[in-house]
C-alpha cells in the first residue's frame, strides 16, 4: 500500500491543486507554466531506455533498444505489426511482466533511477508512468466521475478537492463539455471516442510524468481521432508522451520525435530515431524511407 | 423537401404472411389428424404413440412443405428446428407437470397457520388447521444462512485465487473443487457426523447442519464464480494495474464490482443447491418438531426433513402437510431466483 506521505510527486500535485484557482482552465495553464519553468528539470530527459531486450518464453522479440524521451515532447513509435512497439512501451511502466512467460533485460531510467532496480515499488512506477490502451476500457461498474478518479481509489491517494481534480482531468482530456451534465452516468454509455478520452482523463488523475499510449486511436473514427490528437498536443506541454501508432499521418501530426521499429522475422529492432520532420522528409535509413513512403509495411 | 411523414410506415416485410401462418397451422392439424388415424388403424397404443407418430409426421409434412415452397436447404433446416422445438417441449413437460401437481396437491394443506406454529404439540392425525411448519421455515433459513456465511467468502476467494492470483496450486485446486461438486450430499453429512458431531459436540444441532450444507455450497459458489470472473475482460485488470493499483486493490475495486451480477447468481445457485438437501440434515441437524432458533444446541427442523417426516407418517393429513411444505419450498426458491435476476440484471437498463 502506498503511504501518501512518502510520495513526493503526487504530494506536490495535490498541494498545487489546493493553491490553484477552482477554474480548471487556469489551473491547466498554471500547471503548464510551472512545468516549463527553466531549472525545474522539465526540459531534461524524462525517461531513458537503455539496451532493452524482451522475451516471451524463449522467443526474443526486442533486441537492444535504447531511446531517450524528453520531457515536454511527444515521441511516436511507428513500424509494421509485430515488430515489438507495444512490447517496448510495456517495458517502460513494467506492464510487460504482467504477461506470463515474459522476460526482459536492460534498464529503464525514470529521473535517473532504474525502475527495474530490486526493491522498487512497482505501483509507484505505474503512477508516474501512466498508460492508455488500444481499446477503450472504462471500468463498467463505475460512473464517469468514478472512472476518472479510479486511480486515486486504486492507489489509495488523498486529494483535497476531488471535484476540481475531476473537472481538470476531463478538461485536459477534452471531454468536459460533453459529459459535465452526466457525470453520474456509467462509462459504458459513452461513444468509443469519448470512452478513450475518459481513459485518458483517468490516467491523468494520478498526475503521471510520462504517458504511454498504445495505438490509442486505432479503434476510433476520424472525428474522435482528431479530438484525441488535440488532447495529446494540449498535454505534451506538461508531460512526456510516447505514442505507438500505425497511422503515419498521425505520427507526423502529433509527434516531435519519431522512432521506427522493424523486425525481419527475428526480434524487433530500432532502425532509426530522430525529429519527426527528418524521419518523414529525409530518413537516413532506406528501410525507414520505404516504410514512411508506403512502399512496404 | 418531400413530405415523407405520411408516405413511409415502419413494416416487417420478413414476417410471415397470413397465408403462410395458415399453412403452418394446417401442417400441424394434418399431423394431428394423421397421428390419430395411424394409431387407430395400427397396433400402436397410448399417449406416447400419439406423440411419436405426431412428431414423425410433422417432420415429414414440414419437410415436404418447405421443399416445395423454398427448396432443399430450407427443408433440411426445418428438420433441425422441429427437433429443437421437440427438445424444448420434452424439457418443459416434466417441469410443468411437477409444478402443476405440486400446486394441485399443495393447496389443500396450504393454511396460514403453517407460518405461525410448529409441530411440537401436534401429531400426524391432527386436522390441517393445527400445527405448522414455522420450525422448518426458520430452521432451513438459519442453516442455509450459516452455510452461506461460511461458503460465500471461501467460495469467492477460491474463485479469485483460481482466476486472478493463480499459482502452483491452481490446477490441483480446480480439480478438487470440481471433484467436490460431485460429492453426494450424504457424504457431506457423514463427514460432519464423524468429524465433529461424534468426537466433539456429541449432539446434533443447527450449526452442524449449516456446516454440512456449506461443504456442498462451497464448490458450487467457487465454480460459478470462477466462470463469472473468467468472463471479465483482461483489459480491465491491466487498466487497474497500469493506474498504480496493487493486484488486490484491482481485484477488489475493479474486477469483483464488474462481476457483481454474476457473483450474485453464483450465490443464488449455491443457496438453491442446498435448500432442498435432506440427507445431511437427517444425519446432523436432529430434525426436531419444535421451533428452535438457537443453532448451537438442540435439534433443528428443516423443510426437507419436515416433508420427509410428514410423508413417512402416511396419514391423509400429514401427506397434505408434506405437499404444502413442498409447495412453499418451491415458491421460496422461485422467489430467490427472481430476486437474483432482478438484482443481477439492473446494470443493462442504465
Amino acid at each position: 500500500m502506498i503511504n501518501p506521505e512518502d510520495q513526493d510527486p503526487l504530494d506536490k500535485g495535490s498541494e498545487k491543486m489546493e493553491t490553484t484557482t477552482p477554474s480548471s482552465l487556469s489551473s491547466v495553464a498554471a500547471n503548464a507554466a510551472a512545468k516549463k519553468k527553466p531549472g525545474s528539470g522539465a526540459l531534461g530527459v524524462g525517461l531513458e531506455a537503455r539496451g532493452i531486450h524482451a522475451w516471451f518464453g524463449d522467443k526474443l522479440v526486442l533486441q537492444n533498444i535504447s531511446l531517450d524521451f524528453w520531457s515536454g515532447t511527444v515521441t511516436a513509435l511507428i513500424g509494421p505489426s509485430g515488430c515489438g512497439k507495444s512490447t517496448f512501451i510495456r517495458t517502460l511502466n513494467r506492464m510487460h511482466e504482467f504477461i506470463p512467460g515474459a522476460a526482459m533485460a536492460g534498464e529503464v531510467l525514470l529521473n535517473g533511477k532504474d525502475i527495474y532496480e530490486s526493491g522498487t515499488d512497482v505501483t509507484k512506477i505505474r503512477l508516474k508512468v501512466g498508460m492508455v490502451f488500444q481499446k477503450p476500457n472504462p471500468f463498467p461498474s463505475m460512473t464517469i466521475a468514478d472512472n476518472v478518479l479510479a486511480g486515486l481509489k486504486l492507489a489509495q491517494l488523498k486529494v483535497a478537492n476531488k471535484d476540481d481534480l475531476l473537472e481538470e482531468c476531463l478538461v485536459r482530456a477534452g471531454l468536459w463539455s460533453e459529459v459535465k451534465d452526466r457525470l453520474s452516468a456509467y462509462g459504458g454509455s459513452l461513444s468509443g471516442g469519448q470512452q478513450q478520452r475518459l481513459c485518458i482523463a483517468r490516467s491523468l488523475a494520478v498526475r503521471p510524468e510520462v504517458l504511454l499510449m498504445d495505438e490509442p486511436c486505432s479503434a476510433l473514427d476520424p472525428g474522435s481521432t482528431l479530438k484525441i490528437e488535440e488532447t495529446i498536443s494540449e498535454l505534451s506541454s506538461s508531460m512526456t508522451i510516447i505514442i505507438v501508432t500505425h497511422n503515419m499521418q498521425q505520427a507526423a501530426r502529433v509527434s516531435d520525435y519519431t522512432g521506427f521499429f522493424l523486425s525481419d522475422g527475428g526480434p524487433g529492432e530500432l532502425v532509426e530515431v530522430g525529429p519527426t520532420s527528418e524521419i518523414f522528409s529525409r530518413p537516413k535509413d532506406i528501410r525507414t524511407e520505404n516504410y514512411v513512403t508506403g512502399r512496404f509495411g | 423537401m418531400i413530405n415523407s411523414k405520411v408516405a413511409v410506415k415502419p413494416g416487417k416485410p420478413w414476417a410471415a404472411t397470413p397465408r403462410e401462418r395458415a399453412l403452418d397451422l394446417g401442417a400441424i392439424l394434418l399431423a394431428a389428424v394423421g397421428s390419430f388415424a395411424l394409431v387407430a388403424l395400427s397396433e400402436l397404443k397410448g399417449k406416447l404413440a400419439y406423440a411419436g407418430v405426431f412428431f414423425l409426421l410433422i417432420i415429414v409434412i414440414n419437410f415436404i412443405h418447405n421443399y416445395l415452397s423454398r427448396g432443399i436447404a430450407t427443408a433440411k433446416d426445418s428438420i433441425a428446428s422441429t427437433f429443437a422445438v421437440a427438445g424444448v417441449l420434452i424439457t418443459l413437460l416434466p417441469i410443468t407437470s411437477i409444478m402443476f401437481s405440486i400446486f394441485e396437491r399443495g393447496k389443500t394443506g396450504f393454511k396460514l397457520n403453517l407460518f405461525t406454529s410448529d409441530m411440537k404439540l401436534n401429531g400426524p392425525n391432527d386436522p390441517l388447521n393445527q400445527g405448522g411448519l414455522l420450525h422448518a421455515l426458520t430452521g432451513s433459513g438459519i442453516m442455509v444462512g450459516i452455510a452461506l456465511i461460511i461458503s460465500l467468502p471461501i467460495g469467492i476467494l477460491t474463485a479469485i485465487y483460481l482466476t486472478e492470483i493463480k499459482g502452483f496450486f491452481t490446477r490441483p485446486i480446480r480439480f478438487l473443487v470440481q471433484a467436490m461438486s460431485g460429492v453426494p450430499s450424504i457424504v457431506a453429512g457423514l463427514f460432519i457426523l464423524s468429524a465433529i458431531v461424534f468426537p466433539i459436540t456429541k449432539t446434533p444441532s443447527g450449526l452442524m447442519g449449516g456446516l454440512a450444507l456449506s461443504i456442498l455450497m462451497i464448490p458450487t459458489i467457487a465454480r460459478t464464480s470462477e466462470e463469472v470472473l473468467l468472463l471479465i475482460p483482461p483489459d480491465l485488470r491491466e487498466a487497474g494495474i497500469a493506474l498504480g493499483g496493487t493486484q488486490w486493490r484491482t481485484i477488489s475495486q475493479i474486477v469483483v464490482p464488474a462481476a457483481k451480477s454474476g457473483l450474485m447468481t453464483a450465490i443464488i445457485l449455491g443457496v438453491a443447491r442446498v435448500a432442498g438437501e435432506t440427507a445431511p440434515l437427517v444425519l446432523v441437524s436432529g430434525g426436531g418438531d419444535a421451533l428452535n432458533l438457537n443453532p448451537t444446541s438442540g435439534p433443528m427442523g428443516s423443510f426437507p426433513f419436515y416433508i420427509w417426516k410428514s410423508f413417512t407418517f402416511g396419514t391423509t393429513e400429514s401427506i397434505a402437510r408434506a405437499w404444502a411444505g413442498i409447495f412453499i419450498l418451491l415458491v421460496l426458491i422461485f422467489i430467490l431466483f427472481i430476486a437474483a435476476r432482478l438484482l443481477g440484471g439492473d446494470r443493462k437498463k442504465k
